[in-house]
């Protein structure tokens, strides 16, 4: 690759999202159809940004419930004992399987945290037209891509938990509302950072 | 210079044209970093093998137990669906029902999706529902959540160890291999199968 590449907008051709198949002027107009499979052609993801705040801020405010209300609730004959994400890391670690805490913390509390730092990032950072370090951001972008659905991993702890612990005599678990919330945060994450179309970060005119 | 020769890169719209790669070689984008394609040999009695291989074990991984509880004489086997099922009769329905679609409906629909697609083009022609096949697999590849459950059933173990007598069940181990041969599958680019189609399609071998 010699100097500067050319961009698909400026030759005036089209890549299609589904099948990558390019399309050329006069087809490659947006709600067009792709030639090979029919999905509609798209010069940017659609209300991108719009899409990935409405996600992202629903996905935060759900956040805070998802920690304080109870996650797993056990029970036996004796007691009962409510655990929300952060008590289950920390009961983890105190019975001697930090390795196990560690996962867990990372998965639930890391993971989304981080992703909602990401996408605030790469949203103001296109909103504000940033020149700066974009191959950094499309990399941050990839990122959260591929690891955001790892945050799931509570929830069907939770859920395989409920359908083996279930003894009259020695208790039972069960899922609070937390799982709820948790589950529904890790899918608005996931439709906020598929919603970002990572082409705006190269969209922006060079800083002089 | 033909438009099939082109490849745009969806991460930062950037044009190149398509150049033969070498076994195991993988052409980045210049710009952004992106994996644009890589080299494939495209066997479709191989990944036609894998797609079977993946539905057998799909199924043992389902029809068995993953684990069981032994507390002193007490004893409770689950399966997935027990699971499911469990979280269901919890009180938490959302919950079962996300876990169906992303542990069991997704894996499945696309083991068979697959399944139909190649055995089409096997037969030397696209199937009547390609489109539609290959849209819907594209669609399901973000959700489908496997490899995610398999590190859930190990965390659940090791929660229970300290209290229960844990054995491990063929659904276990059938639903570890299922995760590599479903990762396996859906690491192939589905892109390529469009091209791949297009080549059985005009009479050129895949
Ligand atoms: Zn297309
Ligand atoms: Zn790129």
């Amino acid at each position: 690759m010699s100097g500067r590449v050319v961009t698909a907008a400026e030759m005036g051709l089209i890549g299609c999202r589904r099948c990558g198949h390019v399309m050329q002027r006069p087809q490659a107009v947006e709600g067009n159809s792709c030639a090979r499979c029919g999905a509609g052609l798209r010069w940017r993801k659609p209300q991108s940004l719009e899409r990935c705040w409405a996600f992202l801020i629903a996905a935060m405010i759900l956040y805070v419930p998802a920690n304080t209300m109870t996650m797993m609730k056990t029970i036996n004959p004796f007691n009962s004992t409510d655990d929300t994400i952060m008590s289950g890391v920390i009961y983890l670690w105190a019975a001697g399987t930090p390795e196990l805490a560690v996962i867990v913390f990372v998965a639930s509390v890391m993971v989304p945290i981080g992703k909602f730092i990401a996408l605030l990032t790469l949203l103001v950072s296109v909103h504000r037209g940033s020149s700066r370090d974009r191959v950094g951001r499309t990399r941050l972008y990839r990122i959260i891509e591929k690891i955001g659905h790892w945050s799931m991993l509570d929830v069907f702890v939770v859920a395989l938990l409920v359908a083996l612990v279930r003894f009259d005599l020695f208790g039972r678990v069960e899922a609070g509302g937390g799982a709820i919330c948790f589950g529904g945060v890790v899918l608005l994450t996931m439709m906020a950072s598929l919603s970002f179309d990572p082409r705006l970060i190269w969209d922006t005119p060079e800083k002089t | 210079m033909s438009l099939d020769r082109w490849v745009v890169c969806e991460q930062c719209d950037s044009v190149y044209t398509r150049r033969p790669l070498r076994p195991g070689e993988v052409a980045d984008c210049a710009r952004c970093g992106h994996h644009l394609y890589r080299h494939h040999r495209f066997d479709l009695e191989r990944l036609l093998a894998l797609t079977l291989a993946t539905a057998i074990v799909f199924v043992m991984a389902n029809v068995y137990p993953v684990v069981a509880l032994n507390a002193q004489g007490a004893y409770n086997a689950a399966t997935i669906w027990g699971a499911v099922i469990a979280t269901w009769e919890s009180g938490v329905a959302p919950v079962a029902f996300i876990s169906a679609l992303l542990v069991f409906f997704f894996p499945l629909s696309q083991i068979c999706l697959f399944a139909y697609v190649l055995l089409g083009l096997r037969r030397g022609r696209r199937p009547a529902e390609f489109r539609q096949a290959m849209h819907a697999l594209s669609l399901m590849q973000p959700w489908s959540m496997a490899e995610v459950f398999m590190l859930g059933i190990l965390v659940a173990i090791v929660k229970l160890h300290g209290v229960m007598t844990v054995i491990p069940g063929i659904g276990l181990w059938s639903f570890a291999i299922l995760t590599l041969l479903l990762a396996a599958l859906t690491s192939y680019d589905l892109q390529d199968l469009w091209d791949i189609a297009e080549d059985v399609e005009a009479g050129r071998p895949a």
